[in-house]
C-alpha cells in the first residue's frame, strides 16, 4: 500500500519502544491537585469557586467567558484549599485553584448523557463539547468548539482524525487507538455531524500498524476512510497532515477551514464522545512518562491537575542525575523546573532526562540543511538573521509567521543554532508590535 | 548670418527654461517656517522619539505649530524649553525631571534560579519561556534595556541588575519599552522613596522566591497610609509628595528591603 506523506520534514529516532506495549494504566488521584485556569489557547477562565467551597468531580470550576476560551472543571471532589497564582508548565504563574481530594470521588449529580447521541443538531453538540471545556489535546489546546464551528462561507468537506503522533517517545495516543477505537471513531461521527462535513479521514503512521488494521476493520461499517501514512516529523502537524492526505495547501495566516478541512487529534475526538454521549467534562487524559531518567516509563490516565511529581512517582520515581524534565514531546516540549508544577490539558507526554546540558552554538555556515527540512518551505538560518539584527519587517516578509515552531531546523542544524528560539521570539515582537500599534 | 541661428535657438531655450524656473518658484514653492530650523537647532539633536514623534525636527515643527509644548523634550529639559519658549514668544510649562529607575531588587543571591537557561541570552527570549527566575514578575538581568539606553546612563551591575546613573538619564523612556517585565519606569527625580518590587505574588509566595519580595505586611502602609496602599500583594506608592520625611525611617523598616530610598552609587 502507498503511503501518503508532505514535501520535507526529518526522521528522528522513534524510541517509542519504551511504552509502546503498555496498556493505559489509570493513575489513582493525589490527595492535593491544582488545577490552573487557563490550560488553553487564548484568555483565562472566570474563577467560579472560593475557598472553603466544596465540588464534585466535573464541577466546572472556571468558566470561559471569552470566544477562545474554555471552562475548566474540578478532577476531584474536595474541598477547595485557595485560588492563588501557582507555576503553570509554560512559564508563568497563573491564577489556579487548589483542591484537596477526599477521595470519594463524587461524579457531580446532573451530569447526564444522551441516548442518542447521533440526533443531536451541530448547535446542540457544540454547546456540549463547550460545556465540556475540550480543547485539542495534541498540544495546541485550542478550544474545541471553536474548531466546530466553520463560517458560513467556507463549508467543511472532510474531518480528518490525526493519529500520526510524530513525535518521538509518545506513545499515549497509539495506546488511545488500540484501547478504544470505537469512542474515537463514533466521535468523529459526532465531529462530521457538527461541521456538516461529507468524509471521514484517519490518518495513521506507518509505524503504528497495529492501530492501522484495527481501524481499518472498525471502520468497515462506519464508512470512514484509513490512511497509512509515512513515518515523518512533523507528519501529525495540521497542515502537514492536510497536504498529505489531501494534496490542499492551506493558505499564508489561513485555518483549516479555509480549505474546508476540520482536523482532531484521537485524544479530542474521544473526548468529545464521552462529553456527547455520557456528559462527562474533560478532567482526565492519557499521557506518556518515559525518557531514559524514569524509572518505570508508562502510559497513564491521569486527572487534570495532577503535580508532576505525583506521576512521577507512579511510575518509580526518577533516576539519579536526570536535569532535563519536559512537558510534551521531545521536538516541541516545553522545559520544566519544579514537580509541583501541575498536569494541564495540553499535557501529551512528560519526560525525564539525563542529558549533557552544556553546548556551544557555532556560526552558521549556510549548508542548508534548515531550508532543506523546514516542512513549511520558510528559510530559518535567514529568519534567524533577520531577528537578530531586529529587521522585524523583513522577516515578516520573509513568511516568519507561518513557523510551526516544530524545530525540524534546530535538530537538522550542524551548527547548534537556537533556530526555533529565534524564530519565536521574532514572531512574539512582532505580534506585541502589531497589539501595540492597535492600541 | 549663420551665426544668428545657433544665438537665436540658445536665446529661446534660455528664455523657456528661465519661464520654467519662474514658474516653479512662484506657484510650486513650498513654504516652511524658518523658526522650525531655529528651534530644530536648539533641540539636542539625539533623535529618540521620547517626544513622541519621529525625531528632532518633527518635534520643532509641531511646537512651532502649536501642536505639542516646549516642554515635551525630556532630554533637552529645562533650560531648552525655556530658549524655544523665549524665541517663539510663548511660555514653557512646568516641568518635573524625570528619571527611569528599577524595580526590583533580585539579585542573583536574592531571587532563586529556575536552573540552567540555555536559550537566547535577552530578556524578550527569556521572558517568552517564564523567565531564568523563580519569581515571575522580577528582572531578567539579561540586559536589555541597557542595550536600548542611547545615552550610556545604564550599566548592569555585578549582582544582576540594572543600574541607573541619574546625572546621565534623560527620562526618553526607551528602556521602560525595552523591559519585557515592566520592572523600570519614569519617576520625578525628587521623589526619594521607591517600592523595588513588581511580584503580584501572594506573600509566602514572593518570599519563598526572593528574599527581596515585597510581603505585603503593611508597615509602610502604617507609616504613612495617604501616600502608600497595597494592590494586588504590593505596596504603591500613591502620592510621593504626602510622604511625611519624619516618617521615612519607619518606612526603611521594611522586613524585605523591597520599600526605601535609593541607595546612592557610592553607598552600594
Amino acid at each position: 500500500m502507498k503511503v501518503k506523506t508532505f514535501p520535507h520534514g526529518i526522521h528522528p529516532p522513534e524510541i517509542k519502544e519504551r511504552t509502546f506495549d503498555k496498556a493505559i494504566e489509570v493513575m489513582p488521584p493525589p490527595e492535593k491537585l491544582t488545577i490552573p485556569l487557563l490550560q488553553h489557547f487564548g484568555s483565562p477562565a472566570e474563577p467560579l469557586v472560593k475557598k472553603g467551597d466544596e465540588v464534585f468531580v466535573g464541577q466546572k470550576i472556571g468558566e470561559g467567558t471569552a470566544l477562545f476560551s474554555a471552562s475548566i472543571h474540578s478532577s476531584v471532589s474536595g474541598k477547595v484549599l485557595s485560588t492563588d497564582n501557582h507555576i503553570h508548565p509554560l512559564g508563568h504563574s497563573i491564577l489556579a485553584v487548589t483542591i484537596a481530594n477526599d477521595g470519594e470521588d463524587h461524579l457531580l449529580p446532573s451530569l447526564q448523557g444522551t441516548k442518542d447521541p447521533f440526533s443531536l443538531t451541530p448547535d446542540e453538540i457544540r454547546q456540549r463539547v463547550k460545556e465540556a471545556g475540550i480543547v485539542g489535546l495534541g498540544g495546541a489546546a485550542f478550544p474545541t468548539a471553536v474548531k466546530l464551528s466553520p463560517p458560513k462561507d467556507k463549508p467543511v468537506d472532510t474531518v480528518i482524525i490525526n493519529g500520526c503522533e510524530c513525535e518521538p517517545l509518545l506513545t499515549a495516543d497509539y495506546r488511545l487507538m488500540l484501547e478504544h477505537p470505537e469512542d474515537i471513531l463514533k466521535g468523529a461521527e459526532i465531529v462530521r455531524l457538527a461541521t456538516g462535513a461529507e468524509s471521514i479521514i484517519v490518518g495513521i503512521e506507518n509505524n503504528k500498524k497495529k492501530a492501522f488494521k484495527i481501524f481499518q476493520e472498525k471502520a468497515k461499517n462506519n464508512a470512514a476512510e484509513v490512511a497509512l501514512l509515512k513515518t515523518k516529523y512533523p507528519q501529525g502537524a495540521e497542515k502537514n497532515l492536510i497536504y498529505a492526505l489531501l494534496r490542499r495547501e492551506v493558505p499564508r495566516g489561513g485555518l483549516p477551514f479555509d480549505v474546508g478541512v476540520v482536523v482532531q487529534n484521537v485524544g479530542t475526538t474521544k473526548a468529545i464522545w464521552d462529553a456527547v454521549s455520557q456528559g462527562e467534562p474533560l478532567y482526565q487524559r492519557v499521557i506518556t512518562v518515559s525518557g531514559n531518567g524514569i524509572e518505570q516509563p508508562k502510559n497513564v490516565l491521569v486527572r487534570i491537575g495532577t503535580p508532576f511529581q505525583n506521576v512521577i512517582n507512579f511510575c518509580g520515581g526518577l533516576k539519579e542525575n536526570v536535569n532535563l524534565l519536559v512537558m510534551g514531546g521531545p521536538m516541541m516540549g516545553v522545559a520544566q523546573w519544579s514537580l509541583e508544577t501541575p498536569i494541564i490539558k495540553g499535557t501529551s507526554g512528560l519526560l525525564a532526562w539525563k542529558a549533557p546540558l552544556s553546548y556551544f552554538e557555532y556560526s552558521c555556515i549556510r549548508c542548508g540543511r534548515c531550508v532543506e527540512h523546514c516542512p513549511m518551505g520558510l528559510v530559518p538560518s535567514q529568519l534567524m538573521k533577520f531577528v537578530k539584527f531586529d529587521n522585524l519587517i523583513e522577516a515578516e516578509n520573509w513568511g516568519i509567521l507561518d513557523c510551526v515552531e516544530c524545530g525540524s531546523c534546530q535538530y537538522s542544524c550542524p551548527a547548534k543554532i537556537l533556530l526555533v528560539h529565534w524564530i519565536r521570539l521574532g514572531k512574539n515582537k512582532i505580534i506585541s508590535l502589531r497589539r501595540k500599534n492597535k492600541a | 548670418m549663420d551665426i544668428l541661428v545657433p544665438i537665436l535657438t540658445m536665446a529661446a531655450l534660455g528664455l523657456f527654461f528661465s519661464a520654467g524656473l519662474v514658474f516653479a518658484y512662484k506657484k510650486l514653492r513650498v513654504y516652511e517656517d524658518p523658526k522650525i530650523e531655529i528651534v530644530s537647532e536648539m533641540l539636542p539633536q539625539a533623535n529618540c522619539g521620547a517626544c513622541g514623534y519621529s525625531g528632532c525636527r518633527a518635534f520643532a515643527a509641531a511646537v512651532v505649530k502649536g501642536e505639542a509644548p516646549p516642554e515635551n523634550c525630556p532630554v533637552g529639559g529645562e533650560e531648552v524649553a525655556n530658549q524655544i519658549a523665549d524665541t517663539l514668544g510663548i511660555k514653557a510649562g512646568e516641568i518635573i525631571k524625570k528619571v527611569a529607575r528599577v524595580h526590583c531588587r533580585g539579585t542573583w543571591n536574592a531571587a532563586k534560579s529556575r536552573g540552567s537557561y540555555l536559550g537566547i541570552s535577552t530578556c524578550f527570549a527569556a521572558h517568552l519561556i517564564g523567565g531564568n527566575k523563580q519569581c515571575s514578575f522580577g528582572c531578567l538581568g539579561l540586559g536589555d534595556c541597557v542595550l536600548a539606553c542611547a545615552f550610556d546612563a545604564m550599566y548592569m551591575s555585578e549582582e544582576g541588575l540594572p543600574v541607573i546613573t541619574e546625572d546621565k538619564c534623560t527620562a526618553c523612556g526607551k528602556c521602560v519599552d525595552a523591559c519585557p517585565r515592566s520592572i523600570l519606569d519614569l519617576q520625578p527625580i525628587s521623589q526619594e522613596i521607591i517600592v523595588f518590587c513588581r511580584s503580584e505574588d501572594r506573600g509566602p509566595i514572593a518570599r519563598k522566591v526572593c528574599k527581596n519580595a515585597c510581603i505585603a505586611c503593611g508597615i509602610c502602609v502604617r507609616a504613612c497610609p495617604d501616600a502608600i496602599i497595597l494592590e494586588n500583594y504590593l505596596a504603591k506608592i500613591v502620592d510621593f509628595k504626602k510622604i511625611d520625611p519624619e516618617k521615612i525611617p519607619d518606612i526603611e523598616k521594611c522586613p524585605t528591603d523591597s520599600i526605601g530610598r535609593l541607595k546612592k552609587e557610592n553607598e552600594r
